[in-house]
């Protein structure tokens, strides 16, 4: 199936261009999304700095110097475009794409949730209810960003979405998994931080040594597994 | 073959051109503040413009060179001298064993940048030296330097120095005037500008913005009159170096080296990159004005700075070939 043609191209900074393939966040225009970095990731063009995918856009970072060689006479942002012109027309999603589905086993004990008992006063829903909740739906992938590895994913049930906290934790361990509205994730490394911590996961989601440093992937399927506060530690010294 | 921490700086790292082409896992590039200082100090060592510095901020470390070297000092002037004696910025200075750098006053800038001929001996984590405290990788362990480290130089070099002196100082100075700008620095627009009111997009180039003291190698936070856009909510997308966002209270921040690579608040413009070494020169407490200009004037100014590196890099070159072997 060719990308439909509906996107928006505009710069992000005069070093970057965005494309926009959609205007909400939903698993079809992130397989495009993902399609799309795919296909220009492959092409390995000259002057490209980074592509990165997001929910809906792709961005590519790219060296004005490189471009400017090579077109003297346009800008590098023109040239750009008329890359990501070409490639829409060429790039075509992957047929049925195999989804990687990820079981994260995940410790929901107040005493590595901090914020799991407030959550559940705030939408008078036990403890064990929010854990449910949690663990009783996959979560797609959309974007790795904000930290090394980290997750964006979606969508949580609506009875336990919840805003961030209005004041960020100045540190947040590695492996805390929180909520923000209807996303979830984990922080793969110690870090500042606003969102609401629900449980941590003695898996690790980043190897900075590691060919491939990330545990996760955009477009995998991740599914939530409650541990108890024993079975943490152990898996955690492993 | 080596440097040795003395005293410490409050922050002292290896830094680099940036660690490109990771974005997509999150890993944001880092590198330089000032990736024209970067290029000029290692232009007057002989370097390639992209070899690891060190930066340092005010106050900086005290340094004992363990070895005869070649180095040279660029970006912030903190009042250096070399066993007591003050040695200029900017240019190439023979250092002999034994003696010690140290920084006093700042007098103008932020950073200031230490290279060495042939370049630092330090980890490469993901094709990169620079140092991402993070992950705690690249650089020298993945940390700010500290008291007694010692950071080993790739080559070794005889000196040019005469008998009886502690140092020389190579006599020619790099002009790096028409490489920085003052206090009025060109933005983009950005994908959200016109979310904008219309008062406030005059603001924006209207009215002087303060860089508050909140600031750092990740981004840089205003205070100015606050800006009004209207409440649509933005859904995360990629961010680059420059990117000016509209926080929640109507203030703004631009993105710096170690800024994150996505970000959901709405990005009003992005920093021209021909500018942003000049505003990594600036301090909290300092202000600036903000002036429009199209992408064809940005990527004119930034290819007029390369095309002066290159000048400068040809004369230097020249220049020091009657000083090393």
């Amino acid at each position: 199936m060719p990308v439909t043609n509906a996107y928006r191209i505009y710069p992000c900074g005069d070093h970057a261009v965005t494309i926009e393939l959609g205007d909400t966040i939903n698993a079809a225009v992130n397989e495009k999304v993902i399609a799309l970095f795919g296909y220009l990731k492959e092409k390995q063009l000259t002057g490209v700095r980074d592509i990165i995918p997001a929910y809906h856009t792709v961005t590519i970072v790219y060296d004005i110097g490189v471009l400017r060689k090579q077109q003297p006479n346009a800008t590098s942002y023109h040239t750009m475009c008329t890359w990501l012109q070409d490639a829409m027309n060429a790039v075509k999603i992957a047929q049925a794409s195999k989804t990687n589905l990820v079981r994260i086993p995940v410790c929901y004990d107040p005493s590595l949730a901090p914020d799991i008992e407030s959550l559940s006063q705030q939408h008078n829903i036990t403890v064990d209810g929010m854990i449910n909740l949690h663990t009783g739906k996959n979560y797609r992938v959309y974007m790795i960003g904000f930290l090394p590895g980290f997750a964006y994913m979606g969508s949580v049930d609506e009875k336990i979405a919840t805003p961030r906290r209005s004041q960020p934790r100045t540190l947040v361990p590695a492996g805390s998994v929180g909520i923000a509205g209807e996303q979830t994730g984990i922080y793969p490394l110690d870090s500042p931080g606003g969102w609401q911590l629900i449980g941590r996961t003695p898996v690790s989601l980043f190897a900075a040594d590691k060919e491939s440093p990330c545990y996760l992937q955009p477009g995998d399927e991740v599914q939530f597994y409650a541990i108890s506060l024993t079975e943490y530690a152990k898996q955690k010294q492993r | 073959m080596s440097l040795y921490i003395h005293k410490s700086g409050i922050l002292d790292t290896i830094q680099d051109a940036g660690r490109y082409g990771y974005q997509h896992l999150g890993i944001n590039p880092g590198g330089v503040m000032d990736a024209m200082a970067m290029q000029v100090a290692n232009i007057l060592v002989g370097n390639s413009i992209e070899e690891a510095v060190l930066e340092m901020h005010f106050p900086a470390a005290e340094i004992v060179f363990e070895d005869n070297v070649l180095i040279a000092l660029s970006g912030a002037d903190l009042s250096a001298s070399i066993d007591g004696t003050e040695v200029p910025i900017l240019h190439p200075v023979w250092i002999r064993k034994g003696t010690t750098l140290r920084f006093g006053k700042q007098r103008e800038g932020a950073r200031i940048y230490l290279a060495i001929q042939g370049g630092y001996q330090a980890n490469q984590w993901l094709h990169s030296y620079s140092t991402h405290l993070k992950v705690k990788a690249g650089g020298f362990e993945g940390r700010a330097l500290q008291k007694n480290d010692r950071l080993f130089f790739k080559v070794n070099h005889d000196s040019f120095i005469p008998a009886g002196k502690n140092f020389l100082i190579l006599p020619w100075q790099a002009n790096v005037s028409e490489l920085y700008t003052n206090n009025t620095f060109q933005f983009v627009r950005g994908a959200e500008y016109e979310w904008l009111t219309i008062p406030s997009k005059q603001q924006l180039e209207k009215n002087s913005f303060l860089i508050s003291r909140q600031s750092d190698r990740m981004g840089y936070r205003l205070e100015g009159e606050i800006l009004h856009a209207t409440g649509k909510e933005l859904i995360s997308t990629a961010v680059t170096r420059g990117t000016i966002q509209l926080l929640p209270d109507g203030q703004l921040i631009i993105l710096m080296a170690d800024h994150q690579t996505t970000g959901g608040y709405p990005r009003v413009g992005h920093l021209i990159s021909a500018d942003m070494p000049s505003l990594a020169q600036m301090n909290s407490g300092q202000s600036f004005t903000l002036q429009q200009a199209t992408i064809e004037m940005a990527e004119t100014k930034w290819m007029q700075q390369q095309s002066n590196l290159r000048q400068l890099q040809n004369a230097c070159n020249f220049r020091l070939q009657e000083y090393v072997y």
